[in-house]
């Protein structure tokens, strides 16, 4: 069993090498259409019905360009109206769709599926999060711990007339923390919120990290402290997953290092090593 | 039935910016949005906000009255200059004050917020988060939305998430509240409110070739104008000049305004071969480069008949990574080119509808107690050619004008007659049209007639506009209305049916489609984003007005009203 599992995993490992996505290139801008029939193998369960969950096959053409959500599109208003799944910008930046694609965890909409390199897509919906339907998972949870770690500016004084004076390297800082889309693939990837669903997860730890690293926000004490317990950064195994796995190509673990850093400085008053 | 003081639907920059504005009014506020707010298209922005800083090397001699002559000249003089002047004066106040909730803008060398130049603006206004302005705006507006929520103590601000609104109750020329549909368990419920405020965004996917999110279906319009609202101007639709060619992703205004060049097959910089561009080459206003990218394409000089050439490549990997990383990856993802090493295939594509619901200057419509603001509502500042930087400005500004003017409306007693018999009318009527469509035993697939829908708009209604294409776009556009009278459905359960979802909002467009081919019909002139080949002037005598459209059971009916020159005279547009 595992040894088909990890085979299927490896086969099918999304390529994000730029020769691989160029085989995938986009319909039409070289003039040539390929039509391939894909097998889309999707997880369903509802969970209003005393149903177990399963596996059900959709046979998808495919063209080139064609994405991972087009093909969940087509089968939706063609083959089975009752397929619910999460989409919106299409474009990669919005963060709703993501789900696992082959062994791993994408954005439905940014992968495409002639760069997968098996001819079946099996599509799983996100972890540690309740099924309410099919590939549509509740969120709640995750949600909730991104507005526990009171994700806002806090300075703590009135600003001046103009805007705040932020230094270029300092907005620097900020590069690879404002970015999330909080699509929650490394809240699913992670391991430990398997074991422990109290931990806060990599999305909402890197959201702390964002304020504390900019120049302009004022409560790093009260930021610490609230990550600093049982379900904050310690609890993070340096496992990667969500590193590996963000769409955006974020670095969440290396945000939680910055904070376990920072925390130790303050607390063994090593700040001057520990930056 | 729930009660709440307001109401805003909508999730993205307008409808929270509303929010607030209530909140800090001390009134109760209830958010209905079909997705999570951080999924809203307002995420999708890319390109910057405008305001008059001065911030910029060039910059210094900016002011707020420049920026609302270049809003005015912009629209090919349609804007009502009050509204425009209204939303460029206070531009800095609400940049500043985003900045002090912490919003990340990308910074000067000395530490100020960065500005960029933008088409048709006189000076570089466009304040910018590298390529991802919305993106921070949008997360820096919801993270006050949360702060908001741990600060109220009872329960002033609540999120539906994920709640798909019907209908809007109207009784008496006063607005009594809304009914929305729970997405996930599809049962109704009747939103009781004395105010309520439309933030619903574009209606881009009426288009085939458009940059907007899958979600923008234009149904927020649809609902106000059934109930009897006006739509107005909606025959003005922007194309964007660049987005990526085959999936129409937006390559944002940046791209040209960090110095990007447009190229034809031959390699040259064509926009220089066009009277109206020459000048002003690729940070020309959008209407016209659009316009000029479609001629080069028609006379032969593009690629395949279908695309010209993006040409970033001379700006180098350090500003590309610095300024526009975000276009680099949808390059990479959605084109499979590199723009730091190759040239980017784009083509004009469906971008933004300047039209929208009527409202006046204080995001008011006719009906006592709704408002609009945002994309889905016309002031109108955006005239016949919406600038780039100008629609992030006007959710924002707007945004809170209609939650103040909420505000003081609600403080001021609300409606004269709260009456609970007509919601649950109402929602009756809701119930009876969902059943309706769940029982419905048609033939006509819901994807088929929008695809149908989508190519007749492509092709018909696009830049370039004629009497005859206009005419047969019509004609198609009501055969599509009958054929959907005999809708087919697969999925006939309440629960999470995103099928019927679909099918409610493809009612919405079909009447929006009609409106916005009737307007392009009946306006015979060129103006800003309307070209019509048939009618290649701009006309004022004639057409220096609004068009208005009304839903009536005998059809839409049309009028036309005049527009605020209060300001600047209208003169020939020249860049």
């Amino acid at each position: 069993m595992l040894t088909s599992f990890s085979k299927e995993v490896s086969e099918s490992f999304i390529p994000k090498i730029r020769d691989e996505w160029k085989m995938a290139k986009t319909k039409n801008v070289k003039g040539i259409r390929v039509m391939e029939k894909r097998t889309f193998r999707i997880f369903r369960y509802d969970s209003s019905k005393n149903e177990s969950p399963g596996f059900q096959s959709f046979e998808v053409p495919a063209e080139k360009g064609m994405t991972v959500l087009e093909g969940l599109i087509y089968i939706q208003d063609n083959l089975d109206g009752s397929l619910a799944f999460r989409s919106s910008c299409r474009a990669g930046v919005c963060g709703s769709c993501a789900m696992h694609i082959n062994g791993k965890y994408c954005l439905a909409c940014e992968t495409q599926i002639f760069a997968l390199k098996s001819k079946t897509v099996t599509l799983r919906p996100m972890a540690h999060l309740k099924v309410i339907k099919d590939l549509f998972v509740d969120l709640k949870p995750f949600w909730e711990k991104y507005k526990l770690i009171k994700p806002y500016l806090m300075p703590g004084e009135p600003g001046p007339e103009r805007e705040r004076i932020q230094t270029a390297d300092d907005r620097l800082k900020l590069e690879g923390l404002i970015d999330c889309i909080l699509c929650g693939a490394c809240y699913a990837s992670c391991p430990v919120g398997e074991t422990h669903s109290e931990y806060l997860g990599p999305a909402a730890l890197l959201k702390v990290n964002r304020f504390v690293q900019d120049s302009r926000d004022n409560a790093e004490e009260e930021r610490l402290n609230a990550v600093s317990g049982f379900d904050g950064v310690f609890r993070c195994h340096t496992i990667f997953n969500c590193q590996e796995v963000c769409p955006k190509e974020l670095d969440p673990t290396g945000s939680i290092a910055d904070l376990k850093r920072k925390i130790i400085g303050k607390k063994f008053g090593l700040s001057k090593i520990y930056k | 039935m729930k009660y709440l003081d307001s109401i805003v639907i909508g999730g993205g920059l307008a409808g929270l910016r509303a929010a607030i504005a209530l909140n800090q009014r001390n009134i109760k506020v209830g958010v209905i949005s079909k997705v999570h707010p951080l999924r809203s298209h307002s995420i999708e922005a890319q390109g910057g906000i405008n305001a008059s800083l001065g911030n910029h090397i060039r910059g210094g001699h900016d002011d707020w009255k420049k920026h609302a002559f270049d809003t005015i000249k912009g629209s090919d003089y349609l804007a009502d200059q009050k509204s425009a002047a209204k939303l460029t004066q206070s531009a800095v106040e609400c940049i500043v004050e985003m900045e002090h909730w912490g919003c990340p803008f990308s910074r000067t060398e000395d530490g100020k917020i960065a500005q960029r130049p933008f088409g048709g603006a006189g000076f570089p206004r466009t304040c910018f988060a590298s390529d991802k302005t919305g993106h921070v705006l949008l997360h820096t507006l919801f993270e006050q939305i949360v702060k908001f929520e741990h600060g109220s103590e009872r329960q002033q601000m609540q999120s539906f998430d994920e709640w798909f609104v019907t209908s809007v109750v109207i009784d008496d020329g006063c607005c009594q509240g809304v009914i929305a549909m729970n997405v996930v368990t599809g049962e109704l419920e009747e939103f009781k409110s004395d105010a309520v405020i439309f933030a619903t965004g574009g209606v881009g996917r009426i288009y085939g070739r458009t940059t907007n999110a899958l979600i923008n279906s234009g149904r927020g319009m649809s609902m106000p104008f059934w109930a009897g609202v006006p739509l107005k101007d909606m025959e003005f639709i922007q194309f964007h000049p660049t987005t990526l060619y085959g999936t129409n992703v937006l390559m944002t205004e940046g791209c040209r305004g960090e110095g990007g060049f447009l190229l034809n097959n031959k390699g040259e910089r064509f926009l220089a071969f066009y009277d109206d561009s020459k000048k002003a080459m690729e940070i020309a206003p959008r209407d016209i480069v659009s316009r000029n990218i479609q001629k080069e394409i028609h006379a032969g000089r593009g690629f395949e008949d279908a695309y010209v050439h993006l040409d970033l490549r001379h700006l180098g990997e350090k500003k590309i990574m610095e300024r526009l990383p975000g276009i680099r990856v949808l390059g990479l993802n959605f084109a499979g080119v590199d723009p730091i090493y190759e040239l980017v295939p784009i083509q004009p594509g469906q971008h933004y509808a300047m039209g929208g619901i009527d409202t006046n200057i204080n995001a008011e419509t006719r009906v006592i107690g709704l408002y609009a603001a945002g994309e889905c509502a016309c002031v109108s500042v955006h005239g016949a050619n919406r600038l780039g930087g100008n629609s992030l400005l006007e959710t924002l500004i707007y945004g809170k004008i209609a939650g103040e003017s909420a505000a003081d409306y609600i403080t001021a007693g609300g409606p004269p007659k709260k009456d609970e018999g007509i919601m649950k009318d109402a929602l009756k009527r809701d119930e009876d049209k969902i059943n309706k469509f769940l029982r419905s035993s048609g033939k006509e697939k819901h994807s088929e007639i929008k695809m149908d829908l989508n190519n007749i708009m492509d092709d018909k209604v696009g830049i370039f506009r004629e009497k005859k294409s206009l005419e047969k776009a019509l004609e198609g556009v009501r055969e599509l209305k009958d054929r959907f009278k005999n809708i087919k459905i697969l999925n006939r359960e309440r629960r999470l049916n995103q099928e019927l979802i679909n099918i409610m909002e493809l009612e919405g467009n079909l009447d929006i489609a009609e409106v916005i081919v009737m307007g392009a019909l009946a306006r015979e002139e060129s103006r800003g984003s309307q070209s019509r080949t048939d009618f290649p002037k701009r006309d004022d005598e004639n057409w220096l007005k609004h068009t208005l459209a009304y839903y009536t059971p005998d059809g839409i009916k049309t009028e036309y009203t005049d527009v605020d020159v209060s300001m600047y005279e209208p003169k020939e547009r020249k860049y």
